[in-house]
């Protein structure tokens, strides 16, 4: 990284510095994209910041974004395995909109009159029948995408019409309200939170298991003396993403109860009010904590797993896939129904944060969902595309959404700019390709 | 084996003798086997036989038919008609995955790579090597690569990168290493050495007489007569999806067969088939 040519002529040194620079980036294997996401997501924060006058960047706000960020999030990470097979998938909200409703009604109606109020069969019982919903919509359409040949477009486009009929349909219109307060838990809400020390106990969770990774993947390379990457290069990533995790903490540990919200935790957990109040953080939303799992768990099935695997070689080459011995239409319809099980998770985080399921719950969520995961680098063309990236898509798309109404803009407003964005960033993305190849 | 007196003199130095043990039933043998797309016929009631350590060279004009019929061999297109034998005994052979059971490996004229991954995950694709926790095993799959490109092509560095970043050749390499790394009994090669430079041309063909050693049998598709001369034991011929004819390599000349895969004409060392020119 060094050898400092000092004596070059000055017209050479820019050139010097950039190869620098590219080895800097080789030797600690960063995702260029990633680190361009992650540049955008601080220039608009930093926009935000300084145009609300001061309003954007606070625990308040933060913690708000990460929360409101979840839903589509989580099926953001599924958008992206749909997306690198080559496919698309349009019905994504009204799977939203139909499970939550689904199990609005289940718990109602059935689960809490049998199990008792607040038992926690009851939640329980409620995201099981949910997740099942889901699974099995997706694995319907998938089934008829892949077995019947019809293509993922038009599948999908019934689907956003069919499954917002059917949620209309299981509750005639009516609006649910949710009863069981476990359920509330997965929505985020005053009780949706874990506090400040879980919240540190995650972290250092988080931090040990950086550690891990990277110690081991390090160790896998040794065990075939493959080139491994420099000692320095190891510890400069596990550091930012170690201090990443430490700074994120340290925000959601930043947002207090308000007031009347504190006094009424005291009176519950037996705890007088000292004279000055009392002060109790939120630290990191249920749902936030759920979105975050959903990531790791959909990273570890994308680059980990034989399905993972053969979903990335369908998406570069389906015929070579085919030729390889891969069941490529099984593996098409799993990823819908995972697609769709995602949809349900989705619709258990927004139904328990609005603490009702409405008829038009997840309206315009898959046009959301798809941009995060085009946003955070999917190609539309198949074949590649992370769940990280997706999930930072998500985090930026949330951000400007929010942004755009604490500077009280109007709604037309926000969809011309959404737009906007989205097609601008896609243009960036295509400019990148096509440098990069 | 040469048989008749006048061919000696016109056969290069370079022919070997004929060591194919014929005498049990062949290792594989296709039986009328047509297809059609559409209106066309790709394949017309063709026949072709191979027996174990046997190198059978299928040769013909663009468009003849030669990889239509090997991809249903290799199990990619399903026959309309005929039959394939495997050791004498009937073969259902309806995907890829039915081929590979009956340790049938092609390397395909389109190699059929994804783009998109690396070399280690071409050569597994199908067929991962997993840790005992049930999660791919890439250290131990890139070792396996590391090894087998070793020896196909030794300058091979871009283990790390997707196919799409190597050069033609050494993707034909990463294509040739997926169908040897599996103990294949029976290997179709489609113009395996199309993108290959003369070193690595020569690795191949060095590979082939390795794996005729060890009794794989091997369909040989190529345009190149001098390596069809060098490396097969028989020539199938075919012309607009028919089988003009075969014959011993050694029983037949370069011109024979130039004017078999033209003219569709059969000389007297070649058994003719249906597509055989009739005079
Ligand atoms: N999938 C397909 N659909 C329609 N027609 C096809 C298909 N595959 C092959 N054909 C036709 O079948 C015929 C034989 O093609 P094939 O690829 O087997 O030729 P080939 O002998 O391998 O030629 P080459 O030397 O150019 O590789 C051609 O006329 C081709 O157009
Ligand atoms: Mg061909």
């Amino acid at each position: 990284m060094s050898q400092a040519v000092s004596d070059a002529p000055a017209g050479t040194k820019s050139v010097q510095a950039e190869s620098g620079f590219k080895r800097f980036l080789r030797a600690t294997e960063i995702d260029t994209r990633m680190l361009g996401m992650v540049g955008a997501l601080l220039v608009i924060w930093i926009g935000f910041h300084i145009l609300s006058g001061g309003t954007f960047l606070t625990p308040r706000n933060l913690w708000n974004l990460s929360v409101q960020t979840a839903s589509v999030g989580v099926m953001a990470t599924g958008m992206v395995l749909v997306i690198v097979t080559r496919n698309i998938d349009l019905s994504v909200g009204s799977i939203l909109g139909v499970t939550g409703m689904v199990m609005a009604i289940v718990q109602t109606t059935w689960f809490t009159p049998m199990f008792g109020f607040n038992s926690p069969m009851v939640w329980i019982a409620t995201i099981g029948v949910g997740l099942l919903c889901g699974l099995a919509i997706g694995g319907l359409q998938g089934f008829v995408i892949a077995y019947m040949g019809v293509p993922a477009f038009i599948v999908t486009l019934g689907g956003l019409l069919v499954w917002r009929g059917a949620a209309w349909w299981v509750a005639s219109g009516r609006t649910i309200p949710i009863t069981d307060d476990n359920f509330k838990i997965i929505g985020g809400g005053s009780d949706g939170s874990i506090g400040a020390s879980w919240s540190w106990i995650i972290a250092l969770v988080a931090i040990a298991f950086l550690a891990w990774s990277t110690f081991n993947a390090r160790r896998q390379r040794h065990r075939f003396k493959f080139p491994v990457k420099p000692m320095w290069a190891e510890y400069l990533t596990f550091g930012v993403s170690a201090l990443a995790v430490i700074v994120a903490t340290f925000i959601v540990n930043s947002y207090l109860l308000p007031g009347p919200l504190a006094r009424r935790y005291a009176e519950a957990n037996g705890i007088t009010m000292p004279e000055g109040g009392l002060e109790i953080a939120f630290g990191y939303a249920v749902p936030v904590l759920l979105f975050i799992g959903v990531g790791v768990v959909m990273t570890f099935i994308a680059r980990r797993t034989r399905f993972g695997r053969y979903v990335f070689a369908i998406g570069g080459n389906p015929e070579a896939a085919e030729l390889a011995g891969i069941n490529t239409k099984r593996v098409t319809m799993m990823v819908f129904a995972l697609m769709g099980m995602l949809a349900a998770i989705a619709a258990a985080i927004s139904t328990a944060r609005l603490t009702s399921a409405t008829n038009a719950q997840g309206t315009l969520d898959e046009l959301y969902t798809i941009a995060a995961a085009v946003i955070g680098g999917t190609s539309l063309a198949g074949g590649a595309g992370t769940i990280a990236g997706a999930m930072l898509g998500a985090l930026v798309m949330q951000s400007l959404q929010s942004g755009m109404v604490l500077l009280g803009m109007d709604t037309p407003l926000q969809n011309i700019v959404v737009g906007a964005v989205l097609v601008v960033a896609v243009w960036l993305d295509t400019i990148y390709r096509r440098r990069a190849a | 084996m040469s048989t008749s007196m006048d061919t000696i003199a016109d056969h290069g130095p370079a022919h070997h003798a004929d060591t194919v043990d014929r005498s049990g039933p062949p290792l594989v043998e296709m039986k009328d086997i047509s297809i059609a797309f559409g209106g066309i016929h790709a394949v017309d009631n063709a026949s072709i036989d191979l027996y174990p350590g046997e190198v059978v060279a299928l040769l013909g004009h663009n468009g003849a038919g030669k990889s239509t019929l090997i991809k249903i061999l290799s199990g990619a297109y399903k026959r309309d008609s005929g039959e394939i034998n495997v050791r004498g005994e009937t073969a259902t052979i309806t995907n890829p995955r039915d081929a590979k059971k009956y340790g049938i490996e092609t390397i395909y004229q389109t190699l059929a790579l994804a783009d998109n991954v690396d070399a280690a995950a071409n050569l597994f694709l199908g067929r991962e090597i997993m840790t005992p926790l049930g999660t791919l095993d890439d250290a131990a799959m890139e070792a396996e690569a590391r090894k087998v490109m070793g020896r196909l092509n030794p300058n091979f560095r871009r283990f790390k990168e997707p196919v799409r970043a190597l050069s033609g050749g050494q993707r034909q390499s990463v294509a040739i290493a997926r169908a040897i790394l599996f103990n294949a009994k029976i290997l179709i090669m489609d113009e395996p050495t199309a993108a290959l430079g003369p070193q690595e041309t020569a690795q191949v063909a060095d590979l082939i007489k390795e794996l005729k050693k060890d009794e794989i049998g091997i369909f040989l598709i190529s345009h190149d007569i001098h390596d069809v001369f060098d490396l097969s034991d028989r020539v199938v011929v075919m012309k607009n999806g028919q089988v003009v004819g075969s014959a011993k390599t050694s029983d037949v000349t370069k011109d024979e067969v130039l004017g078999m895969i033209i003219l569709g004409k059969c000389p007297p060392g070649a058994t003719p088939g249906p597509g055989a020119m009739r005079d």
